[in-house]
């Protein structure tokens, strides 16, 4: 069981005019996804290493687990919490293996060598992830989907009690995209707690229990996908017109809300916002 | 192969690399000679030649080649840069100005031992400049900035270096510069056993670093979220590499190219995991400097090459052929 709590949090990075985090208070609860959606420059990466300790807050409380988060090693929180970072590019040749291995130093430390459990465990976060077909291959030769995969296999092979993902399927197409969600949702069933950053509002809604909506350093909404996806919330946050539609279906997602951005011509008559030209 | 054996192997080679600088030179020795000398009950002059001149010179070739090796190895993980190499940081330029400076003052009168100790210190002028300048106070150490201010430091220090050679008399002037092209020349037992009190605890500490090092090399926010007290083994890495190769380098002059391409020749033939990498690339490069040196004191005898010139010679051909193989 891992969750995270956080009160009153701002950031800001040296130089910037404006903090990018401004008193921004939530819950990630243990045991389920939660999405952290916002538009570009909201704060949602920086939410997100706020979370895990990359960078630290300069005013407000985090908590990892019901624990200040000051009081978290790094080893420790690599224990409880994988990550799959926005982007990172391995110089050297590596085989999809090595990297994945990777995910069972936090349990090794410096000198301790890999046991049968650690081989095991990196087997079978390989496994999950669909990796195991291209395993001794070096990822410089693998497409963007698979590189993604192999570090979804590594966060797995962490064996965590939760699981941060930034963007996870920026660069994927539709079918490694749906594979990404519905493992996050698997994972998700088996107590596993997923938080997850994204642009893609309607899969949120979809595979997501709970939804944070930043826009500009604050929550714009947090709740289930319904309370937070509604017309008025999404307009004023990206300052585009949609329309909600629940979930066709067929499938456990039928009716959840669906944000359709509608064309140029509709915004006739809404007002410019920030550096959106609806004129 | 296993790593074990493939170590073996190394250490088998660097051995055989040995023996072979022992044996070669203007007086050919056999290997019982060789064996005679080293155990103190052949002939005088057998012994003098393999204790005082060929068993220092190639002992030392083959310390200060693991240490530039393992040093390149370290520096390129944490840089995450292919081209990263011993005296990226400017340890080179600090060391050859503190040796031209003892040079051109001393003259004569400035023995190896003066001048290996202010190329020491030189170099830890060069590393603490370069550290003072990247690390702002209480912010992360960035590496892009580490590496542009060890490329200024290290051009001033080449200004440095023309400014001194400009005043030095010709004899100093022909001193420096060898100095600068690097040589075992002046070996002794004690220069050695001062190399291995930093190179030891050194490649103690790297080894320690190995995991850590694996993961940097993938991008230090990965790294944090897999364990690392990223600052501190930066910090720590930085700092160990970079001692290494000034202790390398006050010994021995600036010798190129080993550390940028021994641990290139073990990656590409064995992989990157750091824990295997560091020992091999030590090896690797004890083995190569120590044949380089052989080379450089018996290819165009009695005229000896600069080490450099050969590491260079020997290295850059086999690392294009090992690219080509890579591409095909």
């Amino acid at each position: 069981m891992s969750g995270w709590s956080c009160r009153g949090v701002r950031f800001r990075y040296p130089e910037a005019d404006r903090p990018a985090l401004d008193g921004v208070s939530l819950e990630v609860a243990a045991g389920a996804c939660t999405a952290v959606l916002g538009p570009n420059g909201s704060g949602k990466s920086t939410l997100l290493r706020v979370l895990l300790g990359t960078l630290r807050a300069e005013a407000g409380e985090v908590a990892l687990d019901g624990k200040p988060l000051a009081e978290w090693t790094r080893e420790a929180i690599a224990r409880q919490v994988g990550v799959v970072p926005q982007g990172e590019e391995a110089v050297f040749p590596m085989a999809v293996r090595e990297l994945v291995a990777m995910g069972r130093y936090p349990h090794l430390g410096p000198w301790r060598r890999e046991g049968d459990a650690d081989r095991r465990a990196v087997e079978r976060a390989m496994r999950r992830a669909d990796v195991l077909a291209f395993a001794s291959r070096p990822l410089s030769t693998l497409s963007g989907g698979e590189r993604q995969r192999a570090r979804v296999a590594r966060a797995l092979a962490q064996e965590p009690a939760a699981l941060a993902l930034d963007e996870p399927t920026a660069a994927l197409d539709v079918s490694h995209e749906m594979a990404i969600f519905e493992l996050l949702r698997d994972l998700g069933r088996a107590g596993t707690t997923v938080l997850l950053v994204t642009h893609n509002l309607n899969l949120a809604a979809r595979y997501a229990s709970r939804l944070v909506l930043l826009d500009r350093g604050r929550v714009a909404a947090q709740g289930t996908p319904a309370q937070v996806l509604t017309r008025e919330t999404v307009e004023r946050v990206y300052g585009w017109p949609v329309r909600i539609d629940p979930h066709p279906g067929p499938g456990p997602d039928a009716g959840a809300p669906q944000v359709v951005p509608l064309s140029g011509e509709a915004c006739a008559g809404m007002t410019a916002r920030g550096d959106t030209d609806v004129a | 192969m296993k790593p074990a054996a493939r170590l073996l192997l190394l250490a088998g080679i660097a051995v055989v690399a040995l023996l072979v600088a022992v044996r070669l030179g203007a007086v050919p020795l056999s290997l019982r000679q060789v064996w005679d000398g080293v155990r103190g009950s052949g002939d005088a002059t057998t012994i003098a030649i393999v204790r005082r001149l060929r068993l220092p010179r190639a002992v030392l070739a083959a310390m200060v080649g693991g240490s530039l090796a393992a040093s390149g190895a370290t520096f390129q993980a944490l840089l995450r840069n292919p081209l990263a190499e011993p005296y990226i940081l400017g340890i080179s330029g600090g060391a050859a100005v503190g040796a031209v400076f003892a040079i051109a003052l001393l003259g004569a009168a400035a023995s190896g031992g003066i001048v290996a100790a202010c190329a020491l210190a030189g170099a830890v002028l060069a590393i603490v400049l370069v550290f003072r300048i990247a690390a702002v106070v209480g912010q992360a150490l960035d590496t892009r900035i580490l590496l542009l201010a060890g490329v200024v430091v290290g051009a001033f220090f080449n200004a440095c270096i023309l400014l001194a050679l400009t005043f030095a008399d010709a004899d100093a002037f022909r001193s420096a510069i060898f100095w600068m092209m690097g040589s075992f020349s002046g070996a002794t037992w004690r220069g050695i056993g001062l190399l291995a009190a930093a190179m030891v605890p050194g490649l103690a500490v790297l080894l320690a670093l190995a995991r850590p090092l694996n993961l940097l090399s993938v991008g230090e926010e990965t790294a944090a979220y897999l364990g690392t007290r990223v600052e501190r083994t930066k910090l720590l890495a930085y700092g160990t590499a970079s001692l290494l190769t000034a202790s390398a380098v006050a010994v021995s002059g600036v010798i190129g190219f080993v550390g940028l391409v021994v641990p290139h020749v073990v990656r590409m033939l064995w992989g990157a995991d750091h824990r295997f990498l560091l020992p091999a690339s030590v090896l690797a490069g004890a083995a190569f400097v120590v044949l380089a040196d052989t080379l450089a004191r018996t290819a165009a005898a009695p005229t000896e090459l600069p080490v450099g010139v050969v590491t260079a010679f020997v290295g850059v051909p086999f690392f294009i052929y090992l690219l080509r193989r890579r591409a095909a």
